[in-house]
């Protein structure tokens, strides 16, 4: 309904807008480069309960301004909650929760795996499926990078783990939203 | 908590809501079907249970800040923006529906019903004992319930919002939900520098005094007349109530223990003392001390294990608000 339209609404038409959206969000959040300024974040993030699943913080072509881009679960929190009270903070610049269709998101992950002679091959093959490299081996081991969504590094992770993962490294995504306009 | 917003003297005020509120407003808030809401934001002490808050109510949020929209409870109609801009704007689009408002005439006979069944009650003081409800009460009449009432935190504070009727806005100064001990004598020092012609009364629980103590130098020093008046009965009164109600009495670290002698002490910092111990002249030294040219603290000795009724229990919903007994030893 139009502001400022004369007209009489039912008790019963009346809902709440939907809170949870139930699916995974990015927030892009430009925040002044300054000591402290992640500490404050992170702690409206820890006193409202509202828990984080990456973070990632880096700098911009702005050297006063940081990006922060950090991942959420909209089925856990009322997005537009978090970005309000981020809103509050006065060394937050501007948020954006992204629209996935909008968005290239990549993260960058490094997986150390045990690779004998046997499986070193087969190892290798799944790398090359998922474009990674291969930057360090042992006779043992290898560590590789592997670029991508999200989704594409859980799907590495699975391939890998039957070999033996020791161990793994992510950096959570960072995002930037496509076509000429800036995020 | 906005008390004096709204004048309690007014015929459509129900009362506080909340843990400590009155039954009416409780369960009006339990039975209705539209709430608005005007810069508060429905914490814990006014909803209780939050998914059984206002089970029927659809919500008109009124806030300046977005983010306390949808925060606790839902909104149906969000409204973000200054309560002094939005309310004669909503008014005049109501004034033009032209309503029949005897449409509620029902609504508010069933209220009065309620307010006429469970009015705020306590059981009379004996033999001059002084009930803590009675303090307020007297406190009331001896500021033409036209004082700037700064309190710390406690059964003092929810006693004086019951019953001490505040019927303009800016006269009930604490600190809410912050729960705040020591919050009252500082503040009674601003507000009295900030309004030298009002009265200022700091009512204090001797449990949150003790915290700020110190304050009462600066009120000697800069010549601020603020008037404490100590609610006394040698708890941690709140805490205490908790623990006798839901805990079985097993008081711990409550009890006040060897509290100093307040009259001495406001003397130690160059203030007047005073002690009142009888509620027959209670209300003539009240006015004593509102007329002393200076600061005063008067020790008021009070029934020492009084509870704060109606309660709702911690984690329960509005409905099951407990009221004071009655005719009950306590």
């Amino acid at each position: 309904m139009e502001a400022g339209t004369p007209q009489v609404v039912k008790l019963e038409d009346l809902h709440i807008s939907g809170q949870l959206s139930g699916r995974k969000h990015i927030l892009s959040i430009l925040v002044e480069n300054k000591p402290g300024v992640l500490a404050r974040i992170a702690g409206l993030f820890s006193r409202r309960g509202f828990n984080i699943d990456t973070l990632a913080v880096g700098p911009t072509d702005d050297e006063r301004l940081s990006r922060i881009t950090l991942t959420l679960d909209g089925a856990m929190h009322p997005i537009d909650q978090v970005t309000k009270q981020l809103h509050k903070l006065v060394n937050v610049i501007k948020i954006r929760d992204l629209e996935p269709a909008d968005t290239v998101a990549r993260e960058l992950a490094l997986f150390k795996i045990s690779a004998d002679g046997a499986s070193r091959g087969e190892v290798m093959q799944v790398v090359e499926i998922f474009r990674g490299k291969i930057i360090d081996v042992t006779r043992r081991s290898l560590i590789v990078e592997v670029t991508g969504t999200w989704e594409k590094v859980e799907a590495f992770e699975r391939m890998v783990r039957p070999f033996g993962l020791v161990e793994m490294a992510r950096t959570g995504e960072i995002a930037i939203s496509r076509g000429r306009g800036e995020t | 908590m906005g008390l004096g917003s709204f004048p309690s003297t007014h015929e459509h005020w129900l009362g506080m809501l909340g843990m400590h509120g009155t039954w009416t407003a409780n369960h009006a808030m339990d039975k209705a079907d539209l709430i608005v809401c005007i810069g508060a934001r429905f914490d814990d002490r006014i909803t209780g249970k939050l998914d059984e808050f206002a089970p029927h109510a659809k919500v008109i949020h009124i806030d300046i800040d977005p983010a306390e929209i949808s925060k606790n409870v839902g909104a149906h109609i969000p409204i973000v923006g200054d309560a002094k801009q939005v309310l004669p704007k909503l008014t005049r689009e109501y004034r033009a529906l032209q309503t029949d408002s005897s449409r509620l005439d029902d609504w508010w006979n069933t209220l009065r019903g309620w307010q006429d069944a469970h009015p705020l009650y306590y059981e009379a003081g004996e033999n001059g004992e002084i009930k803590p409800q009675f303090m307020i009460e007297a406190m009331h009449r001896a500021t033409q319930g036209d004082a700037i009432i700064t309190s710390d935190v406690g059964q003092h504070q929810m006693w004086t919002a019951q019953y001490y009727g505040f019927d303009k806005p800016r006269r009930w100064i604490n600190s809410g939900g912050l729960g705040t001990m020591g919050f009252g004598l500082p503040s009674a020092i601003g507000a009295k520098v900030a309004c030298p012609d009002e009265q200022v009364v700091c009512i204090a629980g001797d449990g949150s005094l003790i915290m700020n103590i110190q304050e009462m130098a600066t009120c000697v020093s800069e010549n601020v007349p603020v008037k404490v008046f100590l609610m006394n009965n040698g708890y941690m009164g709140m805490v205490r109530q908790w623990q006798e109600l839901f805990w079985d009495r097993r008081y711990s670290s409550v009890d006040m223990g060897s509290s100093p002698d307040w009259v001495k002490l406001a003397e130690a910092f160059g203030a007047k003392g005073m002690r009142a111990e009888n509620s027959a002249d209670l209300e003539e030294q009240m006015v004593a001390a509102l007329e002393h040219d200076g600061p005063v603290l008067l020790d008021v000795r009070v029934a020492r294990e009084e509870n704060c009724y109606p309660m709702i229990p911690p984690g329960n919903a509005a409905r099951d608000m407990v009221e004071a007994p009655r005719g009950a030893v306590s």
